[in-house]
C-alpha cells in the first residue's frame, strides 16, 4: 500500500463525520527545517486546522541493529554515538550498561560516578537543544542561541575529557577510555558555577513570554492514561503526570546515593514538557555537583580477573597476568566470555527509557542488538496529539516531543 | 549496592494457575516466560489487567544460527509496571512459513509501530493490526533485512538509483 | 567604461572610483561572497552544521550564513549526514530544484563514502548519484573544517568560474577539445617536436621554394 492510499488512524477524539470536500493534503518533510532532520508528515487539513496526520519515517534508517551483529561490544559504542546525536554520552552509557548486565560485570565506584556525571551533562545538553529548538520553532531565536552557546561549553568539557567534541565513544566494557583529569574537573566546576545564570536568563526570556505561552499551553495534550498506553517515557510521560523515572525506580550507576527529585507536571501539553525539561536541567546540575564532590578515588576499569577491560600499560609491561590479559583481549575469538542468553537493561536517557536488548551467542559480538528507542514511540503518538490543532502548532508539538531522526530510524 | 528488581513470583503463580504450566527462567534478575503463539494475546491481556500497564518494547530475534533453537523467530515482549516497577519478559516463538501472531494493538496503542517494525525487519505478520505497512524500509523493498540470511551489505539495492551528472541537472 | 578625457592625446586615464576587471572575475566575486547554503542536514553532521551557524563559530563572517530552506533560493547544498535509500530520491529531487549556478559540499564521512555504515540501506557516497564539488572528511567534521571547506569553495569559484557557467558544461568542454584535434589537423600540433612532421614540413617548404 502506498502512502497515498494509506488509511488514516481515525480513532482520535476529533475524528467524526466531516465534509471531505474541503480537506486538502500537505506534505511536510522529509527535508524541512522544523522537522529537525528527516521525518515526514502527511497532513490532512481543513483550512488551517489539522484533521489528521500520517507520520512517515525511515528516511535515515541505516541498519544500526544489523551492524550491531557484526561489531564487537567495544566497537559498537561508536555506532551508538550516532544514534541520539544530541546526547551521545548517554547512549554510550546505556549501551555498556546493557552489555555489562549481560556479562554480569559490576563496575568500579569511580566509574559509576564518572558515568553519572557525563550522563547528566549529556542530559543538560540534550534538553538545551530540545528546548532551544522549541523556542526556535515558535519564533524565539535568541533563546536558541543562548542554549547553543552552553552546549559548546559542554562540548568543550567532553573534548578535554576524551578528545572528541560530540561523537565521544567514551565508555568501554567494564570501564571508561579515559579517567578524569584535574583540568576536566576544573572545567565542570566552572560550568556548574556559570550555567545557573544562563539558565535563569533563559527562563526569564521564555517561561513567562506571552507569545511562547500562548503557542504552547494547551497544545498537544497527552493524558496520563494515554501516555502509559502509548508507551511514553521520559520527560514526555512525566509532563503528563506519570512519575516514572528509572533513576529513582530502578537506581543504576550512582543514583541511589545522590539526592535529586523527579520533575513532573500534570498538564501534559507542550508547555508542561518545556517546564519539565527546564526543571530537569536544574536537577541534573545538582546531581553533577554532588557526584563531583563525592567522586571516589580508585580505578576506573574493573580488575584484570574479569577479563573485559584492557590492563594499563604499567600492568602489561610489569606483570605476566597483564601481558596475557592484554594479548587475549586483542585476539579475535579469545576476548570475552559471553553467555548464550539474552537480557535487557535500560537507563533514563534524556529522551526517555533507552534500553538495549542484547542476545549473546558466546562470541564477543551480539547475536542481536536491539535498541529500544524512545523517539519511535513518541513520534507514533503524534497524530493523536496534533488532531484538532492548527498547522502552526505542528512544529511546537514536534519540537516538544524531541524526536531525533537517527534514534527514530536507527 | 546493586538494585534488585521487585519479585514477580506471584504473577508467575497466577499465570500458571490461569493458563497452565509455562516454561520460565531467570537470568540476571530478569524473568522470562515462554508463551505459546496462540495464547500470547490472552496472556498479555491478562498481564495488562494484573498491572503490567507499560509495553516497553516488542522485538524479535531470528534464531536461524542458533543450533539449539527449534523454531526460527523468537518474539520478545518487554512489559513493565508503572506502579510496582516489576518487569517481565514474554517470549513467543513462531516458525516459517508464514510466521503469525495476534497483534496487541487493541491492548496497547504503543504497539502499533513496534509491530510494524517487526514486520518490516523480520516479516512476521500480526493479525488484527490496523495498518501493517513497512515502517523503515521503502514500500517497494522486498526483503526483511534483520533476518540472519540477509547480508549486511544488502543485495545491491543501495546502488540501484539513477545517476545525475552536471550535464543534466 | 572609462570615459576618454578630451585633449589627453588619446591616452586612457581612469578616474579613481573606477575598477577595471574581467566580467568573469566580477561575477565570480559576487557569487563567492553570497553563497546561500541549503542545509540538507540528515544526521549528526547537521548538529555541527547548526553549531557552525550558531554563536561561537558564526558562519556569517564568510558570507554564507543565509540558510534558506527552499532549494529554489539556494546555490550551495551542504549534505550533512548519511543519505539512505529512502532519502536519495529526495536528495536528487532537491538538487534538481536548485537553480544554476549551484555547488555541493559533501560534509562528513557518511555523505562522502558511507562512513562506518557499510550496510544495506546506506548509499555509499552521494557522489555516485549527484555531482559533488567539495568533500569534508571527519565523523563529524568540526565547524572549523566546514568553514575551511566554504573558503576553499570560494577560491574554486573565483579561480574557475565563468559568467556563462562554462565550467559546469563538462560534456561541452570535452567536445571542444576533440574538435580542436580533428579540425586543426596536424598543423595545429606543435611540429617542432615531431621528426616525421618536421621532415614533411621541410619537404613541403622545399617543394614550394624550388618549384616556382
Amino acid at each position: 500500500m502506498s502512502i497515498a492510499t494509506a488509511t488514516f488512524d481515525s480513532s482520535g477524539p476529533e475524528a467524526g463525520p466531516r465534509s471531505e470536500d474541503y480537506l486538502w493534503t500537505l506534505n511536510f518533510g522529509p527535508q524541512h527545517p522544523a522537522t529537525h532532520t528527516t521525518l515526514r508528515l502527511v497532513l490532512k487539513l481543513d483550512g488551517e486546522r489539522v484533521v489528521d496526520a500520517l507520520p512517515e519515517m525511515g528516511y535515515l534508517h541505516s541498519g544500526f541493529e544489523k551492524i550491531g551483529e557484526h561489531l564487537t561490544f567495544n566497537q559498537y559504542v561508536t555506532v551508538t554515538d550516532r544514534m541520539n546525536y544530541i546526547s551521545p554520552m548517554a547512549n554510550n552509557v546505556a549501551w555498556h550498561h546493557a552489555v555489562e548486565k549481560l556479562l554480569g560485570i559490576e563496575i568500579t565506584p569511580r566509574c559509576t560516578y564518572i558515568r553519572t556525571i557525563i550522563a547528566e551533562l549529556a542530559r543538560i545538553s540534550d534538553h538545551l537543544l530540545c528546548n532551544g529548538a522549541v523556542g526556535l520553532d515558535t519564533g524565539a531565536f535568541t533563546f536558541f542561541l543562548y542554549g547553543f552557546y552552553q552546549r559548546e561549553v559542554i562540548y568543550d568539557i567532553f573534548e578535554t575529557l576524551c578528545g572528541a567534541r560530540f561523537t565521544n565513544s567514551y565508555t568501554r566494557v567494564g570501564g571508561l577510555s579515559q579517567d578524569f583529569t584535574p583540568l576536566v574537573i576544573e572545567k565542570i566546576r566552572t560550568f556548574l558555577r556559570t550555567f545557573p545564570k544562563t539558565l535563569d536568563d533563559m527562563e526569564r526570556l521564555l517561561t513567562r513570554n506571552r507569545i511562547f505561552v500562548d503557542r504552547t499551553k494547551g497544545v498537544g495534550v497527552l493524558t496520563k492514561e494515554e501516555a502509559t498506553n502509548r508507551s511514553a517515557t521520559g520527560p514526555v510521560a512525566r509532563a503528563s503526570g506519570v512519575p516514572r523515572d528509572l533513576r529513582k525506580d530502578e537506581p543504576y550507576l550512582a543514583y541511589a546515593d545522590l539526592d535529586f527529585q523527579v520533575c513532573c507536571a500534570s498538564a501534559g501539553d507542550c508547555y508542561a514538557r518545556y517546564l519539565v525539561r527546564m526543571q530537569e536541567m536544574r536537577e541534573s546540575l545538582k546531581l553533577v555537583a554532588q557526584a563531583l564532590e563525592n567522586l571516589p578515588a580508585g580505578d576506573i576499569n574493573v580488575g584484570m580477573d574479569e577479563r573485559v577491560a584492557r590492563p594499563t600499560k604499567q600492568q602489561v609491561y610489569s606483570t605476566i597476568e597483564g601481558t596475557i590479559s592484554h594479548f587475549e583481549l586483542s585476539m579475535a575469538n579469545r576476548s570475552f566470555e559471553v553467555p548464550c542468553e539474552s537480557s535487557y537493561a535500560a537507563i533514563e536517557a534524556p529522551n526517555g527509557e533507552l534500553g538495549f536488548f542484547i542476545a549473546g551467542d558466546g562470541s564477543d559480538k551480539a547475536y542481536r542488538a536491539r535498541c529500544r528507542p524512545p523517539s519511535v514511540l513518541h513520534f507514533a503518538m503524534f497524530p493523536h496529539l496534533i488532531r484538532g490543532h492548527t498547522l502552526s502548532d505542528v512544529v511546537a508539538v514536534l519540537g516538544s516531543l524531541n524526536i531525533i531522526a537517527a534514534e527514530l530510524d536507527r | 549496592m546493586p538494585f534488585t528488581p521487585p519479585s514477580v513470583d506471584d504473577v508467575l503463580t497466577g499465570l500458571t494457575d490461569r493458563f497452565g504450566a509455562m516454561e520460565s527462567s531467570v537470568f540476571r534478575d530478569q524473568t522470562r516466560v515462554v508463551v505459546p503463539a496462540d495464547a500470547s494475546y490472552d496472556v498479555l491481556a491478562w498481564l495488562k489487567d494484573k498491572g503490567f500497564d507499560l509495553l516497553v518494547d516488542v522485538t524479535c530475534v531470528d534464531e536461524l544460527e542458533n543450533r539449539e533453537a527449534t523454531r526460527r523467530y523468537g518474539l520478545v515482549y518487554l512489559l513493565a509496571s508503572t506502579t510496582t516497577n516489576q518487569r517481565l519478559t514474554i517470549r513467543v516463538f513462531v516458525d516459517d512459513p508464514d510466521p503469525t501472531v495476534r497483534s496487541v494493538v487493541p491492548l496497547w496503542k504503543g504497539a502499533n509501530w513496534l509491530e510494524r517494525e517487526v514486520w518490516d525487519m523480520f516479516g512476521i505478520r500480526f493479525t488484527g493490526h490496523p495498518d501493517l505497512r513497512r515502517l523503515l524500509m521503502p514500500e517497494e523493498f522486498t526483503a526483511h533485512p534483520l533476518r540472519k540470511d540477509y547480508p549486511l551489505q544488502g543485495r545491491g539495492e543501495r546502488h540501484n538509483f539513477p545517476v545525475i551528472t552536471r550535464d543534466h541537472s | 567604461m572609462a570615459m576618454m578625457p578630451s585633449g589627453s592625446g588619446g591616452k586612457l586615464e581612469l578616474p579613481e572610483n573606477v575598477v577595471v576587471s574581467r566580467l568573469d572575475a566580477l561575477a565570480n566575486w559576487c557569487r563567492k561572497n553570497s553563497l546561500w547554503p541549503m542545509p540538507f542536514a540528515t544526521a549528526c553532521c547537521g548538529i555541527e552544521l547548526m553549531a557552525t551557524g550558531a554563536s561561537k563559530h558564526d558562519l556569517a563572517r564568510f558570507g554564507a550564513e543565509v540558510f534558506r530552506f527552499t532549494p529554489r533560493q539556494c546555490d550551495l547544498m551542504i549534505v550533512a549526514g548519511r543519505v539512505v535509500m529512502k532519502m536519495l530520491p529526495v536528495l536528487q529531487r532537491i538538487w534538481q530544484q536548485m537553480h544554476e549556478p549551484k555547488w555541493c559540499i559533501s560534509m562528513g564521512a557518511c555523505a562522502s563514502t558511507g562512513g562506518v555504515f557499510d550496510t544495506y540501506a546506506v548509499v555509499q557516497g552521494i557522489d555516485r548519484f549527484i555531482p559533488v564539488d567539495m568533500y569534508i572528511p571527519g565523523c563529524p567534521p568540526r565547524p572549523e573544517q566546514l568553514i575551511q571547506a566554504i573558503i576553499d569553495l570560494q577560491d574554486k569559484i573565483q579561480l574557475e568560474g565563468t559568467i556563462t557557467g562554462r565550467e559546469f558544461d563538462t560534456a561541452g568542454r570535452q567536445l571542444r577539445k576533440r574538435a580542436l584535434v580533428e579540425i586543426g589537423g596536424p598543423a595545429a600540433i606543435d611540429a617542432s617536436r615531431n621528426p616525421v612532421m618536421q621532415r614533411e614540413l621541410a619537404a613541403a617548404v622545399e617543394a614550394i621554394t624550388s618549384g616556382t
